[in-house]
Order: structure tokens, then sequence, then C-alpha cells
């Protein structure tokens, strides 16, 4: 009994450590339990018209960057005839075309993806430095200096206070006409800003409407609360529509730049318009996160930054521990006898690849015909090699054949016979024909059956979508599998089948009483 | 009687199943190094002479192909011989020769075979045709059993065999197997033979079966089974018991064959014994094998193990 006690041990460290590491990736990489989660993903498409004046032109244009609720996941540029860099390590990244001679009307394409993604945290960059006031008239700066003080009275720290201006440079009132009379309204709400020392930036963002062209970006207000800086590491941020005054972020709204600069910066051309259009598409949360993560860190790496082809493979090969364990529950805990072990579950997976139906009548004709073919093989008493030999080339022949029957007879899931393994198969089949020279025909039956069962039920786990997803984005349950197999493997309980198999033993008592 | 028993009431009769025979008792009790030793039926011959056991006689063994030419030279020492491969399992590859003049060999059911059939027979064992997993195998050529007439009623065509269980050298339990028709002349339970449980002490038969299912007489000869009394029974003890110290197995099925001239004879020896044998004996094994766990000293030579057994163990 001591040596159970570190076995046991093992076991719950198994399955801790599987469980363990399922949480850490559901918490973390946000992989969700359930499969059929979808995100947005969100493709954002700038573009830049100008006229070209037949000098060098360049063209710099600010870029979106990951941010709060927004992950970029891919970006690209359609412009013929320009070089291209990609600005990225500046302060506020940008792209930035060039070329040495143009002419005429140019256009320039920048494509973004972003994924709306609620779990990136991304800070926001630091608050600016509050820049001294420009000079302003005398009247101005009075008029500014009362509307600083009369929003002062009216809130409690630097948001509510910036709330409180913005509000006032909507109304109608005559002072702040006055201030609005040689100034838009973006550049009088960044002046009070200054005057009342909140650091603001004045960003360019975009609403995202779904298949919407020819949208123009709008000015949004970014104030920071410095005040609680020191106490809480955060910062806290406030945006406001500069066009209404309004306080918030709405869900959908991507920061283009934050840079207080133009949106393009352009040389050698004029008459510069930029219109953005976007398109949203709904992508299943497996495809977004392999986006997502397709540059991973250590901590993160994960079988979704495999190629594609490869990823497929595992989704396969982490399945087969499922099966496995479907055999392990139908050997140990049921009875049932399989011809060859683990047989069942190769079966399983052929079955995956073809359709259910035509799979198993496919495979059931395979096996039967080469049973056929074997009964003569065994009258020419061949060594055993030359015999496995020979039905697997049997097996192939007769796969061909049924292929091509099934094609002309345009039966297309015939097609699908090649799935099968066919060492397996011919293996399959010299086993069940010793078998049968052997025991007999019932025994083949019994046994046969058996397979198929195992390999239905195998099948059927298998194929299910939360057992697929399950193993696929948690590799780590395949140490609970191992730790089950491990438990399953000492068991020493009764078989389902021996209940009936010793049945008879039921009378013992009252026969010794007679 | 109903379709199936509970699980406690199993527990309650003792009765071992698969999974706990397979981890407790073959893992648990039969080192896997000295598994060739019984799979190879020769390598137990051999032993068991040198333990002084009776065994079938040896006329002769093929190891290689060009013996087979000198066949014949061999046989003819011998009226009645079967050759067999020596790691056949369940009956495969036997062949019986009751009566030749040298040119023609006849079965037991008095078909013909030429010398030619007979090398090349031979040359299929050889090769491995009747062999687990199809390995290169030698060809045992023994003297053939004459079995004893009381029970020539009691089979149908081939020789019945005395299964005893062995635990740690204690003769636990045994059954006789008789072929029927059903099972093709072969002693295989699950094939259709016959089990009849033999009472550990006496030696004489308890209970029966046929498929699973309790039976009174013979299916083929209508013998009644309860009749069944083995003599000698004591001496039968002693030798299963024997094979423990010779093949070092503490869980081992021992397969003796009564022959009507020389007694019983040690047929061969199995480390993973099936469990029908308690079907037969209705009756689990799990409580003898724990009274035998619960014995202190259990370092006894054979006759003593016996004299245990046959104190222990009464009906």
């Amino acid at each position: 009994m001591q040596q159970k006690i570190p076995f046991y041990l093992l076991v719950i460290l198994l399955i801790c450590l599987g469980l363990g590491s399922a949480v850490y990736r559901h918490i973390n990489l946000e992989i969700p339990w359930l499969p059929g989660e979808t995100r947005e993903v969100w493709s954002v498409e700038a573009r830049v018209e100008f006229t070209a004046l037949g000098e060098p032109v360049i063209a710099q244009m600010a870029i979106p960057e990951t941010q709060q609720g927004f992950t970029l996941l891919e970006q690209s540029t359609a412009s013929p005839g320009f070089g291209l860099s990609y600005l990225t390590e500046e302060n506020i990244p940008a792209v930035r075309w060039s070329t040495q001679d143009a002419a005429g009307k140019q256009v320039l394409y920048y494509r973004a993806q972003f994924l709306l993604d609620a779990q990136q945290q991304r800070p926001w960059p630091d608050a600016p430095q509050v820049l001294a006031a420009p000079i302003l008239s005398e009247t101005t700066a009075l008029v500014a200096e009362r509307l600083i003080e009369q929003a002062r009275l009216q809130s409690a720290d630097q948001i509510t206070m910036a709330a409180q201006l913005l509000n006032i440079l909507q109304s109608d009132d005559q002072q702040v006409q006055l201030l609005l009379q040689d100034r838009s309204v973006e550049e009088a709400a960044m002046l009070l800003m200054q005057l009342a020392a909140i650091p603001a930036r004045q960003v360019t963002a975009l609403r995202l409407k779904n298949s919407r062209r020819n949208q123009d970006s709008r000015a949004y207000l970014m104030v920071y609360d410095t005040v609680h800086d020191v106490e809480t590491e955060d910062q806290r941020v406030a945006f406001f529509n500069l066009a209404t005054g309004k306080e918030g972020r709405p869900q959908r709204l991507l920061i283009w730049e934050l840079g207080d600069r133009p949106l393009i910066d352009l040389e050698g051309g004029r008459n510069t318009r930029i219109s953005f259009s976007m398109q949203r598409d709904v992508a299943p949360v497996q495809q977004a996160l392999e986006q997502k993560y397709a540059d991973v860190s250590a901590m993160q790496i994960s079988l979704h930054s495999l190629p594609l082809e490869e990823q497929k493979l595992f989704r396969g090969l982490l399945l087969i521990p499922v099966g496995v364990m479907m055999v392990m529950l139908m050997r140990v805990l049921v009875g049932l006898r399989t011809s060859g072990t683990f047989m069942p579950v190769l079966i399983a997976l052929a079955l995956m690849q073809t359709a259910l139906g035509a799979g198993l009548a496919g495979f059931v004709l395979l096996v039967v015909s080469g049973l056929v073919v074997r009964s003569y093989l065994s009258r020419l008493n061949l060594l055993l090699v030359a015999r496995i030999s020979a039905v697997i080339i049997i097996v192939i022949l007769l796969t061909a054949t049924f292929s091509v029957l099934a094609y002309n007879l345009r039966i297309v899931e015939g097609l699908n016979i090649i799935f099968f393994p066919m060492i397996i198969i011919a293996w399959t089949i010299e086993r069940m024909s010793l078998l049968w020279e052997e025991e007999g025909g019932g025994e083949v039956m019994k046994q046969g059956g058996g397979s198929l069962l195992v390999a239905l039920l195998a099948y059927v786990v298998m194929s299910n979508q939360y057992v697929q997803h399950l193993t696929f984005n948690f590799p780590g349950l395949q140490l609970v599998l191992l730790a089950l197999v491990l438990l399953l493997g000492s068991y020493t309980g009764y078989r389902l089948i021996e209940l009936f198999r010793f049945n008879a033993l039921h009378g013992r008592n009252r026969n010794a009483a007679k | 009687m109903s379709w199936f028993i509970s699980p406690r009431k199993l527990r309650e009769q003792g009765v071992l199943g698969m999974n706990q025979r397979n981890i407790e008792y073959i893992s648990g009790y039969n080192d896997r190094r000295l598994f060739p030793l019984v799979d190879d039926k020769l390598k137990t011959k051999q032993l068991a002479m040198s333990a002084g056991l009776t065994v079938p006689p040896l006329v002769g063994v093929v190891e290689y192909q060009h013996q087979v030419n000198s066949i014949g030279e061999l046989l003819k020492s011998q009226d009645a011989f079967c050759i067999k491969p020596s790691k056949g399992s369940g009956g495969k590859g036997i062949l019986v020769i009751h009566d030749h003049d040298d040119q023609s060999y006849f079965k037991p059911n008095n078909q013909a075979l030429t010398l030619a059939d007979i090398k090349r027979h031979t040359s299929n064992i050889l090769a491995g045709l009747f062999s687990l997993g199809g390995q290169p195998d030698k060809a045992i050529i023994e003297y053939l059993i004459h079995f004893d007439e009381s029970f020539a009623n009691y089979s149908y065509e081939g020789v019945p065999d005395i299964r005893i269980i062995v635990f740690k050298g204690f003769p636990v339990m045994a059954m006789m197997r008789l072929s029927t028709a059903a099972s093709d002349g072969k002693a295989n339970l699950h094939q259709g033979a016959v089990g009849v449980g033999i009472d550990i002490v006496s030696g004489k038969a308890s209970y029966a079966i046929q498929h699973d299912r309790p039976v009174a007489k013979h299916p083929d000869t209508g013998m009644l089974l309860s009749d069944i009394c083995i003599e000698g029974w004591p001496g039968l003890l002693n030798m299963a018991a024997r094979c423990y110290e010779m093949s070092g197995l503490g869980y081992l099925g021992v397969d003796i064959v009564l022959d009507a001239r020389q007694g019983p004879m040690l047929l061969e020896l199995n480390a993973r014994p099936g469990l029908a044998i308690q079907i037969a004996n209705n009756q689990g094994l799990l409580k003898r094998f724990d009274a035998i766990s619960a014995l202190e000293d259990v370092h006894m030579p054979p006759e003593q193990r016996v004299d245990f057994v046959q104190r222990s163990f009464s009906a």
C-alpha cells in the first residue's frame, strides 16, 4: 500500500498541472471554454488623395496602434510607384511614402485590421506637458479667465472641469462667441485647457460603422487627470467629442492619432484629402486569437503559433488520447474485446476524414473482401511476413478498385476510402482471419463488432466540437487524460461483462444448501 | 435467475476478475523474465524432467530444416506419437499419429498421411506457421498419451486434461476439461469444451459447466459428469505443487494428463491461466488466495503445502 501514495500524489499533481494550465490559458490568453464564440475584426482603410506638383513627394501619415479596446492584427499599404517605410519606432507611429517624381492625381491606401478586444488594456501614452499659452489680446484673456473661473467653481477635478469648459464652449454665450471669433472650436478648447493647466491632447478618431465608405475622421479631446497620478498608478483619461462637447468614448471609437498633429504631412503636393472606409468581419475566436498571438512572447507559446498545416496535424494528434481513453474505458471497465488494441482509434480517425456512413460501409467492404482473398492465401502456407505483404498489396488494389468503381458510379463518398490506414487494415484482416481459423466465425464477429462499436464511440467523442476545442486549445488537459489513464490502469474491479459471465455463480449458496 | 450478478455479490463470492488477475496476480507474482520458460514447451519439458516430474517422453526435437529429411528414421521406433510446435498456443499445429507402417501414417480418424505430409507439417512448424507472432520455432515429437480408459466416454476425440491453479506453490483449485463435438475435439472452454470442477480435497467432480452455464451430462456421450473421480489425486496435487519451485511463478496454471500406463504426466504450464475455472467450480478463487496469503510461513515443502490445502479447502 505504501507505494500507492506516491502514485496518487503523481495523479493529483498531473490533474492539478493540467487544470492549472488550462485555467491559465483561459484567463491570460482569454481562450473561451466553449467553441463558437466570435469576435469582431475591423478592416479600416485610409485613402489619401492629392495632386502632385511634379516634384519629389514625401507624404507622412500618422497610423493607429494597438490601444485600449483594439488590437492591431496587421497593416498593409497599396501605393504603386511610391517607396514605403513604417516609422513605428517614433513617438507617433506613421507611414511614409516617397517618390522622386510624381504629377497629377495620386491615391495612396493604408489598411489596418483591428480586433475589437475588450481584454486589450494597453495604457495610453503619458500625459503631455502643459504648454505655455500663447499671448492673447486683453479681452480674450479676460474672457478666458472668466470662463475658467466659472468652470472651476462647478467642478471637482481636471476631468470634470474640462467637461464644464467644453460644455460652455457649446453654448451661445456672448463671451464664448467672442472667444470663437478668430479660432475654431478645437483651437478654443485647447487654448482653454492650456490656460487652465489641464494636460490634454487633441486626437483624431474614427467611429467604426460597418460597411461605410468616405467617412471623415472626428476630432476628440483627450483629457488626463494627473492629480490622482501619485496615489494610483494608472492615470484617468476622458474623451470629449469636440463637435458636440459630449464626454465619453463609444465602444467602437478607434483613436487614429494621438499627437496633436495633422493626420498627414505632405511635401510636393496639394489638395490633400483623407477619407476612411471600414468593414466588419465576424471571425471565430480561434482565428482572431491566432492573429493576435501570431508573434508571441515565450510565456504565451501555443499551438496557434505553428503554421496552419501543422496546426491541423496537431488538431488530429491531440484527439488521439481521447480516443485511446475511450478504448481503455471499453476494455477495462466494460470488457469489450477488440481486434488489435488501438485499431478502433485509427478507424475512428479515418471515419473523421470520411462521412460516417460511407466510411463504415467502405471499411466493412474492405475488410470482408480482404478476408475472402486472405482465406485463399492461407491455403498457400506462406510465411507471416509474406502473407501480410500480400494482404497489404491486395488491400491497396481493392482500395483503388473501389474508388474507381465508386467514382464511375457517381458515388463521391466512395473516394473517401483512401483515408483508411492501409497497413492497419491489412493487419486487421490478418488477425481476423487467424481468429477465424482458430476460434471460428463467431469470435470474429464478436471481436470485429467490438472493434467497430468502440471505433464508433471513439468517433462520436472525437468528432464532438467541444472535445476538439478543449483538446486543441488546452493541451494541458492531456495531463488530466494521462492521470485518468494511470488511474484506470490500476483498476482491479470487475468488468461489466464479468457481471454477466459469472452470473452462474448466483445460485451457489442455494445449491450448497441443497 | 437474473441476467447479471451485482459486483457486491461477486465480491462476496470472492470471484477474481480479469483486471485484478492481470494487475495483482500476473504482474504481482509472475516475474516477466520467467515467462519464456512456460511459453516454450520444450524448455518446460526439460525443466520438468530435471525436477524429476513425469512428462510425456520426448521422442525427438527437430530444430533445423535439414533434420526434417531424416525424420523418418526418428519415427521408426515409435508406434504412436504426436508432433507439436514448441511455442504453439491453443492446440494449434498438433499432429497426432496413432499408428504407422513407415509408409502410411494414420491419424486418429484413420486418415492416412504419407511421410511427405509429415515432413511438410514439420517444415511449417519450423517456419513459425503455428507459433505466436510467426517466430521461427522447433518441432517436438513426443510419445502419444494413451488416455485412461475410465475417461474414454467422457471425451469426444480429444484427450481430457486437468488444470490446477497453483498459488505460491499451493494447488488451490482444479478442473477437468473435456472436449466436445462443439469444441471440435479441443479442450478450450470458450470453444465449448466442458469444464468439470474437481474438489481439491477428494479429486471428485463437484460441478460442471459448458459455455459458462451448468451442465449435468456430457453433451455428446451423455455420461453423468458427477461420477468423475480421479484416482491418485494427491499425486496430481503434489506434481502441481512442485511446479512452483520448478518455474518460480507464483500464479500458475498447471496442465496434467493421465496416461493409462505411466500415470499423471505434466503437459504444460501457463503463466496466464484463465478465470473460467471459477465457474466450473462454482466458487471464487480469492478466498483461497487470501487464506494462503494470510499464512505466516509459506516456505513449506510441496507435500506440506498439499496437506495444508487438503485440510483447509474442504468443500
